[in-house]
């Protein structure tokens, strides 16, 4: 038993990485659910930005262009998700669903009509991938990292060493809690989740405030899809996205579809990921070996008990699911 | 006053949801540079052309029966039920293990006996999700989704420990010949109408369609079916006629989850005879479709899953034939969960208006 050994630095830096799409995905999931538009297809918009952004990174050799593609196909689909949940007042749960089965059908089509590899992308190189950023002083080489000292290992792979977008999404933490508590967009999207009925009779127009978040949804998933294949892997793989948009919907529950809330949470599962694929730093901390299997269950089984509502009552947005029909 | 006749309503709005569907579908192909025209031939022909092409499809439809009127039967309380991959996935260990260790005398009792367990297997994982809606209100969607990626690791250790097979293959042992289900050629042959010997249509068919029946007297002539559609209609209304919530969602998903887990008496017993990694392979997923596309009527939902096992087939052998990857069976599917579900009022809308222009003409004359 060496319960220290669950707070290996490796782990830690895993978190971090694993952790950035989940955040950003919940942040793009709060926007969209404050807004009282449920979105289950971030799964989808991520898959199809992972695509998008690999696919065109690899094309031009510059992964900006590639996460400027990556975000517009996300957006696209965001739209299709407005126009049924928003415009035709359809089923949002449906809509989400069905987004989810399209990217994962046209994403392994396009690949394999673009590159014919099986459904994936070659190989990213270069700069068709998001360089990690090293601090003033950091050490790079894994050997010098084991000798260094712990303060030094801390600053050297926890803090340095991540991609542009990692230190980006922990910015956009504050950045949205000040959209959403600090300014007059913010008060009118937690209002039209709320009570759609009372900002329509102020003026201001439902439908298009709920476009907006659906938006801002898309340009935030597709960042983090955008992530998960120029970021962290090098290129897109069939179904990378791996449940992850699903997970990012119970933090967001689990974070009672608040900013702050929403790091820690997906801190938490992205915790729970580094420590899936690293069986043998649980088996040391714990002294004894767990079946792999267990621990790639263990985020969705975690994920349902905190659905279960054994870690306090989550009040969701009073208008979500529901389309708005104006009075006439 | 009612806006559409009923049979616009079941006929001519899924009908257009689906040609939208086609269209799309035939531009995506036309995009990866391949003829719509010439894969629509491959697909038909790939379906129905022989009658092994044929045995094939129905084994499809067979599948998609099942998932088809589980998510339909959860529909019905409203509850939408994305776990019928998972409680398939898990119905198939139960016929497994069913199948394994109880010596059968006789196939009909071995479909009896797997059946049953088939379905409480598929019932208790649905229960959980259906128990933790009912009482702590957590979200069904998410949670049955939850439990499909919790069936795959719990399968993958099974499937590689407990109950594998020698041999390098994550599977179980091959199960006694007692068990063996007939094929629809022994079936019809027992008629004497000639049909594919090598095809894996089975007996599992005709169980299909006894469930479909089952399942609409169960909805439309029952107290609990009733009870169920009332609650699914307004769950305030329900709350003061008396019906009690806990009871309808439990009763539902138990029993869609053992619809679901039924499933397995045809790709596990009937077909593969032994428990395969990934057996499902998606007809929990593709029942969504078959059910809104059916508009959750049994009746419907054979038509969709006759269409849906087509649509399979089809692919495999465009797959085979034109390098049209598979998934473009997900894609159609995905458009017509969008068209038949999501964006049902932009098709009927326009409809709507049609009838209507009708019916003022015809007023004024």
């Amino acid at each position: 038993m060496d319960l220290l050994a669950l707070f290996d630095i490796a782990v830690l830096d895993g978190t971090v990485r694993l952790a950035v799409p989940l955040l950003l995905a919940c942040l793009a999931g709060l926007f969209s659910e404050r807004a009282g538009v449920f979105d289950i297809g971030l799964e989808g918009k991520m898959l199809i930005s992972a695509f998008f952004a690999a696919a065109v990174s690899f094309e031009t050799g510059n992964v900006w262009i590639g996460l400027f593609a990556g975000i517009a196909s996300s957006v696209v689909l965001s739209l299709l998700h407005g126009l049924a949940s928003i415009t035709f007042r359809g089923n949002q749960l449906i809509s989400g669903v069905a987004i989810n089965f399209f990217a994962s059908g046209i994403t392994v089509i396009a690949a394999q009509a673009w590159f014919g590899q099986g459904g994936r992308t070659p190989s990213l190189t270069g700069g068709a991938r998001f360089d990690p950023i090293v601090f003033p002083g950091a050490l790079t080489k894994i050997r010098d990292i084991m000798k260094a000292d712990w303060g030094m290992k801390v600053y050297s792979e926890l803090l340095s060493g991540h991609t542009i977008i990692a230190y980006a999404a922990l910015l956009i933490v504050p950045l949205v809690w000040w959209l959403l508590y600090r300014t007059r967009f913010g008060l009118r999207l937690r209002a039209v989740g709320e009570n759609p009925g009372a900002v329509d009779t102020a003026g201001i127009s439902v439908q298009r405030m709920r476009y907006s978040a659906v938006i801002i949804c898309g340009v935030l998933t597709g960042i983090a899809g955008a992530y998960l294949s120029t970021g962290i892997q090098a290129g897109f793989v069939r179904e990378m996205t791996a449940g992850r948009g699903y997970i990012a919907l119970a933090a967001l529950i689990f974070a009672k579809w608040r900013p702050w809330y929403a790091l820690g949470a997906t801190l938490l599962f992205g915790y729970l990921q580094a420590l899936a694929i690293r069986p043998d730093i649980l088996e040391r901390a714990i002294g004894f070996k767990v079946q792999t299997q267990v621990l790639d269950a263990l985020p969705y089984v975690l994920t349902v008990i905190v659905l279960a509502g054994f870690v306090g009552k989550a009040i969701p947005p009073r208008a979500g699911g529901e389309a708005y029909v104006k009075e006439r | 006053m009612q806006k559409i006749p009923n049979w616009a309503d079941v006929v001519l709005v899924p009908l257009i949801s689906l040609l939208l569907a086609a269209i799309i579908s035939a531009i995506v192909l036309l995009i990866i540079g391949q003829n719509p025209i010439e894969a629509l031939g491959i697909l038909i022909s790939g379906a129905l052309g022989t009658s092994t092409n044929l045995s094939y499809t129905l084994y499809y439809t067979t599948n998609f029966i099942f998932t088809g009127l589980a998510v339909a039967v959860a529909y019905h309380a409203r509850l939408f039920n994305i776990g019928a991959e998972g409680q398939a996935y898990v119905g198939g260990l139960g016929a497994a293990l069913a199948c394994l260790y109880v010596p059968w005398p006789h196939w009909t009792i071995a479909l009896i006996g797997a059946g049953a367990t088939a379905a409480i297997f598929g019932a208790a994982w649905a229960a959980i999700p259906a128990y933790l809606q009912a009482k702590r209100g957590s979200h069904i969607v998410i949670t049955t989704i939850m439990f499909n990626y919790i069936s795959y690791p719990l399968l993958n250790y099974l499937l590689n420990g407990p109950i594998k097979a020698e041999g390098m293959e994550a599977a179980t042992p091959s199960f006694a010949s007692n068990t063996h289900l007939p094929n629809l050629s022994e079936v019809l042959g027992f008629f004497g109408i000639e049909f594919a010997r090598t095809g894996p249509a089975n007996v599992a068919l005709i169980v299909a369609l006894i469930a479909c029946v089952g399942v609409w007297a169960l909805i439309w002539r029952t107290k609990l079916g009733y009870e169920t559609r009332a609650y699914g209609e307004s769950e305030p209304a329900a709350k003061y006629a008396g019906i009690n919530p806990t009871k309808i969602i439990m009763v539902a998903m138990l029993i869609s989850g053992g619809l679901a887990g039924m499933m397995a008496i045809n790709n596990v017993m009937g077909e593969a005879e032994r428990l395969v990694l990934n057996a499902v392979e998606g007809a929990g997923f593709i029942g969504i479709a078959v059910a809104l596309m059916g508009r959750n009527h049994p009746f419907g939902i054979l038509l969709a899953a006759l269409l849906f096992g087509a649509l399979y087939q089809g692919g495999a052998e465009l797959s085979a034939e034109m390098r049209i990857p598979r998934e473009m069976v997900t894609v159609i599917q995905a458009l017509v969960i969008l068209f038949t579900g999501a964006l049902d009022n932009m098709v009927r809308m326009p409809i709507e208006k049609i009838f209507l222009m009708i019916r003022n003409n015809k007023e004024a004359n």
